[in-house]
């Protein structure tokens, strides 16, 4: 933190980390503090990290539950590396998170949670608040559990029940460090729980009580305040990549004038979506929560074939099982969109953890020559771009299109500039109309190659598809060894053809240099954060990021051979840059990889480009 | 829903329906028959349904009669193994005017499909779903199926089967079905009679339509088909009518205790009145599950519509909660979504 000197001081950024059990409540007590922090007009990410298990045993590591925030007066790309305040409900949320602060971050702790009991459990040997583990941080010891009992005790509340309000204690607190209007949280619980007054009231009472504690108990010496963000004019709000992606497929459906029909099986960290559609019978949404991941995706084939703007998502071991009928979907010709929010693999692997070990999946994971678009989102609020283009390639092109995100922009969450549906541009799949006299199935557009959409219920066009190789343009069954190679030919050209209509590469940064690095998807916030650090360093690197993988844009080798060298950043062991590799085998690559569950770091990435420029 | 009637006649013939493809299962099998019996049919539900020839749609998964969408001239899917009913279901479930048609083996079906099957007849979408059942893998060329008897010798259990077959009107129910029919393939005016009855009934209409493969399976419904035996080897209920069968027409069923049983009218003082009456419109499944299950030569083979219970299509449930929530929620528009809960405004 950067800091001037004040009673308020001002800073420019903070990281704060709110970490307790998985049923202490957490991930509402982030989620509350980022409204708070949307009020007080900063920009911000989040990022929750949570385990797998919903209650782990209580007091445990592993059942240890956080939330991160990042905000600040400038651009937030990122959720943030190391906190600067941890709020630790127990032991095991310290022991948890306290290699993810900084050396010397504000800590606040539970006091009446720090018994010998939860010691163990945590795996200290002694109190870490008298030990020597916490040397360095300032640590605010609070009876968190006495002083909410406290605060509620005129409402007449078994125990159990006031302690459920402790989180909000600890959110009290950090309003007041941060110099919010604690009143403006009021209104969740006001809606919320708008049947139980005596609920609303207790937690407005111990907000209340936490913020007046971090007033009166003198326990800072000051307390911070962060500028209004220079943010455009306009509407925002707060948007996880999953709600994004849910709501960006909902605009391309409004846009194309096609019902959407979503065919899903529930999969972390893939189902926000499915439960978003779900909710939106009133704008037409279908969704079916199909019988497995099978019968989603090929339930969507049958939508788009009937004429909808056809959806299904998954994860990694979903699109696993998805790959036969991606193939039914390349040679029928029909457009699907494929959601696949990446997370730790092979196998069940980790699921609330992000990778992007996905790549050469769904790039090649199908028998027979199989190509399909494969694009990918560089953030939270790109999934509402990026799901809403998803769509109109696919229903423009008459392809698949599989979209990767990935654990970390489903469930983390950026501020969102509202975008209005008509300024999106335009959606124009090719129908055929009503006996149209030169219908054939497999007549090509001569830009595009893709075939037109006649759908069921239109007279004169009647048609069979079907996974059997067909004969071009009649769309017959044929094993004609010549067509089958003229079909497997314009099948490639036809997803190549799409590289006319996406955008071009873009360089961040000079556009000419030392050092090029090159990154896709999710991982542009720290990518983009580590170069912009290192220019205002006066060390030159560009950026290249890649959000249109198959086909690549068509100026990929203009801009890599402006630069002496090449570093290809990703979460995996190598997929994109073997894909480079082989696609532009004139350079030579450098990699940077990662699979530990975790992102990026901007310090990691920074030292290591500091090395190459000084290679 | 968008599900009204055309009120103009539509007037449909067989010809509507036929395809110019060259129709190439083997001569002989089953297939040809069952073709020819929904081409016939096609133009009557049309008729009866409103429908015009364009609203048909016919879905498949592997095997030799997943070949069929090819060889009708209607709107079609050709699609992966197991999977038809999946298929069907997107296909429905965006436009309910549609009449989807689900073409599938008993190895398609029951075996790779078998998740499907049980979920498509307890979410009662309104398709219908004629399922080819002769008890072998025909494609692959004679493998043992999920309804291959136990004991059965085929290239994949050359010792004999080890494995209980499924009995495909238990699963229908088991699984909370509405709709239940077996036909044979040589009873063409039956199999008119019962595609009709399944494309009137309102959820998933299943079909099982006992076929004979000519090549890898030759005969195996005989005891049922067979002219010497089949009227006493089956019997083809009809709703409100009782249970009779046999060539004089001198057999019947009766319950005793909780157990069905073959009588003679007229011996013991039996009359055609103490008869079971069939009634497929019971949501009760006792005397269903019992009918399903008897195999000759202690019973006849049930034939005809065995169950066939109203209830709401999953369509309906889905389209009907839209059209409510569409004029109950305030949102009308994506642009309201996005702007609806928390937001705030950037001067």
């Amino acid at each position: 933190m950067t800091t001037k000197k004040n009673k308020v001081v001002e800073l420019e950024q903070a990281v704060v980390r709110f970490a307790g059990d998985s049923g202490d409540g957490m991930q509402l007590t982030g989620s509350l503090f980022s409204d708070s922090t949307a009020f007080a007009g900063n920009d911000f990410a989040t990022f929750p990290d949570y385990p797998s298990e919903i209650r782990a045993p209580q007091g445990t590591v592993s059942g240890v539950s956080g939330f991160q925030i990042h905000f600040g007066h400038k651009t937030v790309h990122t959720s943030g590396d190391l906190a600067d305040v941890l709020v630790a409900m127990n032991p095991a949320s310290l022991e948890a998170n306290l290699r993810w602060i900084k050396t010397d971050a504000i800590v606040i702790v539970d006091t009446d949670a720090f018994i010998m009991k939860n010691f163990i459990k945590a795996g200290f040997k002694a109190n870490p608040l008298e030990d020597g583990t916490l040397t360095g941080h300032i640590v605010l010891e609070v009876p968190l559990s006495t002083l909410t009992r406290e605060a509620v005790k005129d409402l007449d509340l078994d125990n159990k029940t006031a302690l459920k309000s402790k989180n909000m204690f600890a959110l009290g607190i950090i309003l007041y460090m941060f110099n919010r209007d604690y009143t403006k949280t009021f209104s969740f619980f006001e809606t919320k729980f708008k049947k139980n007054p005596i609920v609303v009231n207790a937690n407005k009472k111990v907000i209340t009580a936490g913020y007046n504690y971090g007033e009166t108990a003198e326990v800072f010496t000051n307390t911070f305040r962060i500028e209004k963000a220079e943010l455009h004019k306009g509407r925002y709000r707060n948007v996880t990549g999953n709600l994004a992606t849910a709501w960006g497929l909902m605009a391309a459906s409004e846009r194309s004038g096609r019902k959407i029909y979503l065919g899903s099986y529930p999969i972390t960290p893939a189902t926000d979506i499915l439960q978003e559609l779900a909710k939106h019978k009133q704008l037409s949404v279908v969704t079916q929560q199909a019988e497995d991941e099978i019968a989603g995706i090929v339930s969507t084939i049958g939508a788009s074939f009937a004429g909808a703007m056809a959806v299904t998502t998954t994860s990694g071991p979903g699109l696993s099982l998805k790959s036969e009928a991606i193939g039914l979907a390349v040679i029928t010709e029909l457009p699907i969109v494929i959601v696949d929010v990446q997370r730790g693999g092979p196998s069940t692997g980790l699921p609330t953890k992000s990778e992007q070990s996905d790549l050469m999946q769904a790039l090649y994971g199908r028998n027979g020559e199989a190509p399909v678009v494969v694009i990918a989102a560089k953030s939270a609020t790109d999934c509402f771009y990026l799901a809403y283009q998803a769509a109109k390639i696919a229903m423009e092109h008459m392809t698949p299109v599989i979209l990767l995100t990935d654990g970390s922009l489903g469930n983390g969450s950026e501020v969102f500039k509202i975008p209005k549906v008509a300024d999106l541009s335009e959606i124009n799949p090719p129908f055929v109309e009503a006996n149209d006299p030169e219908y054939k199935p497999y007549k090509r557009d001569t830009e595009k190659l893709s075939r037109r959409w006649a759908i069921p219920g239109t007279p004169g066009l009647r048609h069979r598809l079907g996974g059997l190789e067909k004969e071009d343009i009649t769309g017959n069954v044929s094993q004609d060894p010549l067509n089958h190679q003229k079909m497997t030919d314009l099948r490639q050209a036809k997803i190549d053809r799409v590289a006319n209509y996406i955008p071009k590469l873009e360089v961040e940064g000079e556009q000419e240099g030392e050092l090029l690095v090159v990154s896709w998807g999710s991982t542009y916030g720290v990518m983009i954060t580590a170069i912009e650090e290192m220019h205002t360093e006066g060390k030159l690197v560009s950026l290249a990021h890649f959000q249109y993988i198959m086909p690549l844009p068509t100026n990929v080798r203009e801009v890599f051979s402006k630069f002496k060298k090449i570093i290809v950043c990703e979460i995996n062991m190598g997929q994109f840059v073997n894909y480079l590799r082989m696609h532009f085998q004139e350079f030579t690559y450098k990699q940077y990889n990662k699979v530990q569950g975790l992102p990026f770091m901007v310090i990691e990435l920074k030292t290591k480009f500091e090395a190459l420029l000084n290679e | 829903m968008e599900n009204k009637i055309e009120t103009q006649e539509i007037i449909l013939t067989k010809k509507d329906f036929e395809s110019d493809q060259m129709v190439k299962w083997c001569p002989g099998c089953g297939d040809h028959a069952i073709l020819k019996s929904v081409e016939a049919v096609f133009p009557i539900i049309g008729q009866k349904l409103g429908m015009n020839k364009e609203d048909f749609v016919v879905v498949s998964g592997i095997g030799c009669s997943s070949r069929f969408p090819y060889y009708l001239n209607t709107y079609g899917i050709h699609g992966i193994h197991g999977r038809a009913a999946a298929l069907a279901m997107g296909i429905k479930l965006t436009n309910p005017k549609l009449s989807v048609w689900i073409i599938s083996g008993d190895g398609d079906s029951l075996a790779i499909g078998g998740n499907h099957f049980i979920h498509i007849a307890r979410r009662n979408l309104d398709v219908n779903y004629l399922m080819f059942n002769n008890e072998i893998y025909g494609l692959t060329k004679g493998q043992y199926s999920p309804t291959t008897p136990k004991g059965q010798k085929t290239k994949t259990s050359p010792q004999g089967s080890f494995e209980t077959p499924f009995n495909t009107g238990e699963l229908v129910i088991g699984a909370k079905g509405k709709f239940f029919a077996r036909v044979v393939d040589t009873n063409p005016k039956l199999m008119q009679k019962i595609f009709l009855e399944a494309a009137l009934h309102h959820g998933t209409s299943l079909v099982e339509i006992l076929q004979n493969c000519v090549i890898f399976n030759n005969k195996i419904h005989a005891l049922i088909t067979g002219k010497e035996v089949k009227n006493d080897n089956q019997i083809i209920l009809e709703a409100g009518k009782p249970m009779i069968f046999g060539k004089e027409k001198e057999k019947g069923i009766i319950l005793e205790g909780t157990r069905l049983k073959v009588v003679k009218i007229g011996v013991n003082g039996i009359t055609e009145k103490d008869l079971l009456v069939h009634d497929p419109t019971t949501e009760d499944t006792g005397i269903h599950m019992m009918l399903v299950s008897m195999t000759p030569p202690e019973f006849p083979a049930a034939l005809g519509v065995i169950r066939s219970v109203k209830a709401e299509t999953l369509e309906e449930s889905i389209w009907n909660t839209i059209e409510y929530e569409k004029k109950a929620s305030p949102l009308k528009s994506v642009d309201d979504l996005l702007n609806s809960g928390n937001t705030w405004e950037i001067e």
